[in-house]
């Protein structure tokens, strides 16, 4: 019974916050760009209009090229999108308020997100599409990358709190945290934004000249899965970054409203997230492997050092 | 038959049944995707046995980075859609070798632990791995980091012309 009720809730999560932060995205960029947005659906300031999106996408014709490996291109948005699933199912929202408490959660979480490589280069190469596979191999390129500065700065906030799980590591954290671990929070958050392939990090989708890279020949409900992997995306880098770095539940009356705190600060670092996607430009391929591996990756060596360095001195 | 036995056994025959498919399959790069499943398989199989930390290091390592390595260097030189007819792969020699390694190592297997029975292991947390990595063992792991760090360099030297290279001479 309580066990249904905790899939429940993460199913809820699943289901509700992405389209939460979809709407704010379409509200936030119009506002943003002296626009309004949507307006109509639902009445009041266009709130149904994710729901009308998935309907029109349920409608859409399932189309696979002909060319295309029909089983490998069916599979790939579900291989996108469980990684995500397993995540939430890990995050705490407050003190014993998690679905599930593992005794290694990072390692699970960091280890589950790398899956997401593989769900980028099958739905590329089953598309039997150039510029799919094109979007594939950058994408596949640029996930690999910004995978070692993610783990080496998570590495850096477990080895400060001494546990892997994701609740130990909140409740080991302190305020003071913030400066100590603030190389690697950066380092995170950008090599996390990397890793959902959110602008200005969307190499591999590049419209402009990739079409839509992998995600090209996607159609209606496979594609709306995508997208919505994009979009649990967002929670879960914010989520993650919050539980590691901006000490999760920790606020005035933590007891009670725990789950409030680590709301807002998942609310505010999703704000952030689509405000990065209105303000930078695109970078373009050779800059993003530059700022990967000659800025990220050296910084959260440097953090490691400083981290171990703090450590051996309390 | 336990819960865990039952485990074993389905993870097994997927990690063997897809392990199959990986050297029989004629499409390129479905056999790396088998290989995905075999070695998440394998995860699978350290989950059940306790070694929570070596299954998510089998993924974080094997699923999420050397397979994808390689369907990336296959993507980069040809990745046709559909069966190659051209695969160079001598069934009779390979089927040799490894239906009596695969024998091999049953028999033995079966002749070193037939008669012992082991109490189960205490589950393989990252404490106590990491007191095992640092105490017991710390020589092993510092020669391995050295190995590693040597075939980093090496990488790094042989993907750099400008690094140590010789001048080629002007023709």
């Amino acid at each position: 019974m309580e066990l249904l009720v905790r899939v429940g809730a993460v199913m809820a999560a699943f289901l509700v916050l992405p389209l939460v932060i979809g709407q704010a995205e379409h509200k936030v960029m119009a506002h943003m760009q002296g626009r309004v947005g949507p307006m109509y659906a639902g009445a009041f300031h266009g709130w149904a209009q994710l729901v009308a999106d998935g309907v029109k996408f349920v409608q859409k014709e399932d189309i696979t090229p002909r060319a295309a490996d029909r089983t490998v291109f069916r599979l790939a948005p579900i291989v996108a999108l469980f990684p995500y699933l397993i995540v939430i199912l890990t995050l705490p929202l407050g003190p014993d308020l998690v679905a599930q408490s593992l005794d290694i959660g990072l390692f699970l979480v960091l280890a589950v997100l790398g899956i997401g490589v593989v769900a980028v280069l099958m739905s590329a190469w089953a598309s039997a599409n150039k510029y799919s596979l094109l979007g594939g191999v950058r994408g596949a390129a640029q996930l690999l990358g910004y995978e070692l500065p993610l783990v080496l700065a998570a590495a850096s906030v477990a080895m400060a709190a001494g546990t892997l799980s994701l609740p130990g590591i909140v409740e080991a954290w302190r305020p003071w945290w913030l400066i100590w671990q603030a190389p690697a929070a950066l380092v995170f958050f950008i090599a996390g934004l990397a890793e959902i392939r959110r602008p200005p990090f969307d190499m591999p989708i590049a419209d402009s000249e990739l079409v839509f890279g992998y995600m090209t020949e996607y159609t209606g409900l496979r594609f709306a899965f995508f997208l919505l992997a994009e979009y649990v995306g967002i929670v879960v880098i914010a989520g993650l970054t919050t539980v590691l770095f901006l000490g999760g539940w920790h606020g005035p009356f933590a007891e009670q409203l725990g789950w409030l705190w680590t709301l807002l600060k998942v609310a505010a670092l999703s704000f952030v997230i689509i405000w990065f996607r209105v303000t930078y430009p695109r970078l373009r391929e050779d800059q993003l492997q530059r700022l990967c591996w000659l800025i990220l990756v050296p910084v959260s060596l440097a953090q490691l050092v400083i981290t171990v360095a703090v450590k051996s001195l309390l | 038959m336990t819960v865990a036995d039952v485990l074993l056994l389905a993870l097994g025959t997927v990690a063997v049944g897809s392990g199959a498919l990986v050297v029989t399959s004629a499409h390129l790069v479905r056999s790396g995707l088998y290989l995905v499943v075999s070695l998440g398989a394998i995860a699978g199989l350290y989950l059940v046995l306790g070694a929570e930390l070596v299954a998510w290091v089998q993924v974080l390592v094997y699923v999420g980075a050397v397979v994808v390595l390689l369907l990336f260097a296959v993507m980069l030189t040809r990745a046709p859609i559909g069966p190659s007819a051209d695969l160079d792969r001598p069934a009779l020699p390979a089927v040799l070798i490894g239906g009596g390694l695969g024998a091999g190592l049953a028999v033995l297997f079966a002749d070193a632990f037939r008669w012992v029975r082991y109490p189960e292991a205490d589950p393989g947390t990252a404490e106590r791995v990491g007191e095992q990595i640092f105490g017991a063992w710390v020589l092993p792991f510092e020669v391995i980091s050295i190995l590693l760090l040597s075939a980093l360099v090496g990488a790094i030297v042989l993907s750099r012309p400008d690094v140590g290279a010789r001048p080629t001479p002007e023709a």
